[in-house]
């Protein structure tokens, strides 16, 4: 991992939470571990020496007897041949226990059968800060590609050892190592029997070129599929611990309001209730959810409530609340050239504002927690993008050490940047420890809606001056409250200058899949269209005008040719759009063909997406990860808002907040840009962000209306209702 | 006085109230958790299951109403190791993500096909507009109940 890389991730992790911090522990010394797998091979890479540091603690001269504290990635091969990964990362949908899986049998040369992965279990997994930010491809890809090229490596020597032949002899193939002169084979796990082998490494071996690849790079199938269509998995919603009790928890009416009084003697009555008060936290705990609900309508509260705002005033209040206001002016987090001078020789100009509203992730599973006592010590099974997030805020909020917090990450319902925080994972457990009884809690749909997180609000100004033949000579662009990834513009201008301006928000805000990705992709790719459109360009020609950076170029121009762009003029009942842009080392250009119905009401047709992530792993989860953050884009896009009044949120039910259904499925088709010649990078995020403007930018094309808030058209096209 | 249901070819005896939703029996006391909760208002469709072959909404049906009638859930599809076409299907064309919907859009399809073994794709796009894929794998469920109805036709 290069630094820029470390850089960029602790900014983001930053970003994401302000709760998590780096924190390394590793509570299993070498002993207890061999003891724990049993004999075989295990490998430990060591972490990247900046994120030590950054810890507060040096990299130590370490023997393999004593692990070193900082440890990214490891693996055990048994004596059966069964490999176990260990890594922080979590499933939920995105498909990476199969890519990791490929990655792994890819550089260890063995059956993808034969490897399992353990994922997201702070007692047993390498720290990690979170799966999020697209990152499990691009870091967590690597070390375990190095920890499988350093166990091969291993075997490689201790067969040229057990036969005396030379090393460069031998090949390793299939989970065996194989002289190919004398014919004679032994299998990995024979070569471990008998020992307790710790092989531990800094640094990479060499890594199998992605041209090379047999296994990664090809779309094997899920390789747990079958247990998701049996209904064979537990999700943690699923579970069930001897004596487990079922939890609710009573909310308050309103955001940011305390508890006067409780009245609680006929909720006490339930059979086998346990009632929590704590501070401002009331929950119950009873045999089950039927009786747990009872029990929580038997609760009498009442809350201080105070005057809050209303989205009628939200743009203006971010900008209000933007830290630093108009006094003080937030330092730019880009700028080069002078924006005066890149203004002055334009020939025109372009000044714009662009919204986007609050919206909810609504991942399918709600959030959800199973937390048990035993001995003082605390476990939580919990759906979590941050495993070890979780587990500190757990521990904070009980007083105890981490070392005797375990939080545990079933494969989970889905999550989109929205399970960041450990919110049911610390209500499952303040009851548990009242009621002495393992106790599970499913937040309810409107619970989700409402006491989840949202994705920010932003308002955002660009300021521009082009000139006539196409050239873009200045972009100011202030972003509020949206947040800053993607914020820069990817075309070529000499003059910038980019600045996030922060905000105290009404709601609580937090990642979202791409976070500020989708927001200022949109105000970007319109202001780009309007920019066309004044210097009268068509819009792909004009932007390829301005884009030196050719992986941009190439997306662009793929995504034109699989859509027929141009093909076709835009009438009054349909509209083509184009966009593009560049987030997370990966690049994307989306067109779309819309309809718009005589009441106004607007269905996207057809969607052509081209993606480039680097080198793919696995074309069929990629293809399944660009599809699903296409359909996921259109909600956001066309209709998905969160609207609240005075503390509270008005539309917390599927029926009122609608997201996309089978009926709004447009045609899509995919092309992915597969380049070996470039390290893989995440997908999950950036397909979804040139969406919304290729729609905007549609609308305009047919009826000449320019629309600059997301989402565009949640009641039809203005005027024509 | 215990309820008697029919689930999945079983008898099973619950002592819950009349009015408990089918989903919470399902999960809670008979322990099949195919059956998920999504939204528990009849909108997510993640709670479907087979009432006497019919797609029906278990986090609104009273466990009542499902007495002395057919229940199948998710767990029932596979028949001696055999899984049913249409969950072949959706492993086939890996028409999920998260899984979570998966039971729910899958008893959709078969509700669907057993009553029409032909279907246009405008009856699966009808008969899965109640099943919300969140992570939008719509174009893989619906080429999944396509090939599920090919195969019916043999």
């Amino acid at each position: 991992m290069n630094d820029e890389c470390t850089r960029d991730l602790i900014l983001e992790n930053q970003e994401q939470t302000a709760t998590s911090r780096l924190n390394y522990s590793f509570e299993l010394q070498r002993r207890d571990f061999c003891k724990m797998l049993g004999g075989g091979l295990v490998v430990f890479l060591s972490a990247p020496q900046v994120l030590s540091q950054e810890a507060g603690r040096g990299p130590r001269n370490t023997n393999e007897d004593e692990l070193p504290q900082a440890i990214s990635a490891w693996l055990h091969i048994a004596q059966d041949g069964t490999v176990t990964v260990f890594t922080g990362k979590v499933e939920m949908g995105q498909n990476i226990r199969t890519s990791l899986s490929q990655l792994v049998a890819e550089e260890l040369h063995v059956p993808l059968g034969s490897i399992q992965l353990i994922m997201g279990d702070t007692a047993l997994t390498p720290y990690d800060m979170g799966t999020f930010g697209s990152r499990t491809t691009p870091t967590m890809g690597p070390q375990l590609r190095k920890v499988a090229a350093a166990a091969r490596g291993k075997f490689i020597d201790l067969a040229a050892q057990r036969w005396k032949v030379e090393r460069s002899s031998l090949v390793a193939e299939d989970g065996k190592i194989v002289d190919p002169r004398s014919k004679q084979s032994v299998s990995y796990g024979e070569l471990t029997k008998g020992q307790e082998l710790v092989k531990l490494i800094a640094d990479a071996p060499a890594l199998e070129s992605p041209a090379k690849w047999k296994i990664a790079g090809t779309p094997v199938p899920k390789v747990d599929g079958r247990v998701f269509v049996t209904g064979g998995h537990r999700y943690t919603s699923d579970m069930a611990r001897p004596g487990m009790l079922h939890g609710k928890v009573l909310r308050p009416t309103a955001f940011k309001v305390s508890l006067k009084s409780l009245e609680s003697a006929e909720a006490q009555k339930t059979p086998g209730a346990t009632i929590v008060h704590d501070g401002n936290f009331v929950g119950v705990a009873a045999p089950d959810l039927a009786s747990a609900t009872k029990a929580l309508q038997l609760l009498r509260a009442e809350w201080n409530v105070s005057r809050q705002t209303s989205e009628a005033t939200l743009f203006e209040d971010l900008r209000k609340a933007a830290t630093g206001g108009s006094e003080s002016p937030a330092e730019p987090l880009y700028r080069t050239g002078s924006i005066e001078e890149g203004l002055s020789v334009a020939n025109k100009r372009l000044d714009q504002t662009y919204t986007v509203a609050y919206i909810a992730h609504v991942p399918l599973e709600p959030r959800a927690a199973v937390g048990e006592w035993k001995d003082e010590k605390l476990t939580v099974w919990t759906g979590s993008q941050r495993p070890f997030g979780v587990r500190e805020e757990l521990a904070e909020a009980f007083r105890m050490a981490v070392e005797n917090v375990r939080v545990l990450v079933p494969d989970t319902g889905s999550a989109y940047g929205g399970k960041h925080t450990g919110d049911a994972a610390l209500e499952a457990a303040r009851l548990a420890k009242a009621a002495g009884k393992p106790v599970k809690l499913v937040w309810t749909r409107e619970e989700e809606f409402t006491w989840a997180y949202f994705r920010p609000a932003g308002v955002i100004d660009v300021e521009s001056g082009v000139r006539d033949d196409g050239t873009i000579t200045a972009w100011q662009f202030d972003s509020y409250n949206a947040g800053q990834a993607a914020i820069r513009t990817p075309y070529s201008v000499p003059h910038q200058k980019i600045t996030f301006h922060p905000a105290d928000a009404p709601l609580r805000q937090g990642s979202y899949r791409g976070l500020a990705g989708p927001a200022n992709h949109f105000a970007r790719e319109v202001h780009m269209d309007e920019l066309a459109h004044l210097v009268g360009m068509e819009p792909l020609e004009f932007r390829l005008k301005n884009a030196s950076d050719p992986r941009l170029r190439a997306v662009l121009q793929a995504a034109a040719e699989k859509f027929g762009w141009g093909r076709e003029k835009s009438t009054a009942t349909r509209g083509f759009g184009i966009a593009g842009g560049t987030e997370k080392g990966s690049y994307v250009a989306t067109c779309v063909e819309l309809e718009i119905g005589s009441s106004g009401n607007v269905r996207v047709a057809r969607v052509a997406e081209a993606f480039e992530c680097g080198a793919v792993v696995n074309p069929s989860g990629l293809h399944n990860q660009i599809t699903g953050a296409i359909m996921m884009g259109i909600g956001g896009a066309l209709f998905e808002a969160i609207h609240f009044d005075n503390g509270r949120i008005l539309n917390p039910h599927l029926a009122d907040y609608r997201v996309p259904r089978f009926s709004d499925m447009p045609q899509i088709d995919v092309e992915m840009l597969d380049r070996k010649d470039l390290p893989p990078a995440g997908a999950g995020e950036t397909p979804i962000m040139a969406l919304a403007p290729a729609i905007g930018n549609a609308i305009f094309s047919a009826t000449g209306i320019r629309l600059r808030s997301l989402p565009i058209v949640p009641k039809g096209l203005p005027g024509k209702r | 006085m215990p309820l008697m249901l029919w689930v999945n070819g079983a008898q099973h005896h619950v002592a819950v109230a009349a009015d408990q939703k089918l989903l919470y029996v399902l999960r809670d006391q008979i322990g099949l958790t195919g059956t998920k909760y999504g939204c528990g208002e009849g909108q997510c469709g993640a709670c479907t299951v087979l009432i006497d072959g019919t797609a029906t909404r278990s986090c609104l049906s009273p466990v009542a109403q499902a007495v002395g009638k057919q229940i199948t859930t998710i767990e029932g599809l596979e028949q001696n190791g055999q899984l049913h076409r249409v969950q072949e299907a959706f492993l086939k064309a890996e028409a999920f993500q998260c899984g979570y919907c998966t039971s729910g859009a899958i008893l959709s399809a078969v509700a669907l096909l057993n009553k029409s073994p032909h279907p246009t794709d405008q009856q699966i796009l009808a008969s899965l507009e109640g099943n919300i894929c969140r992570c939008g794998t719509y174009p893989r469920i619906l080429d999944a109940v396509r090939a599920a109805a090919a195969v019916q036709r043999g």
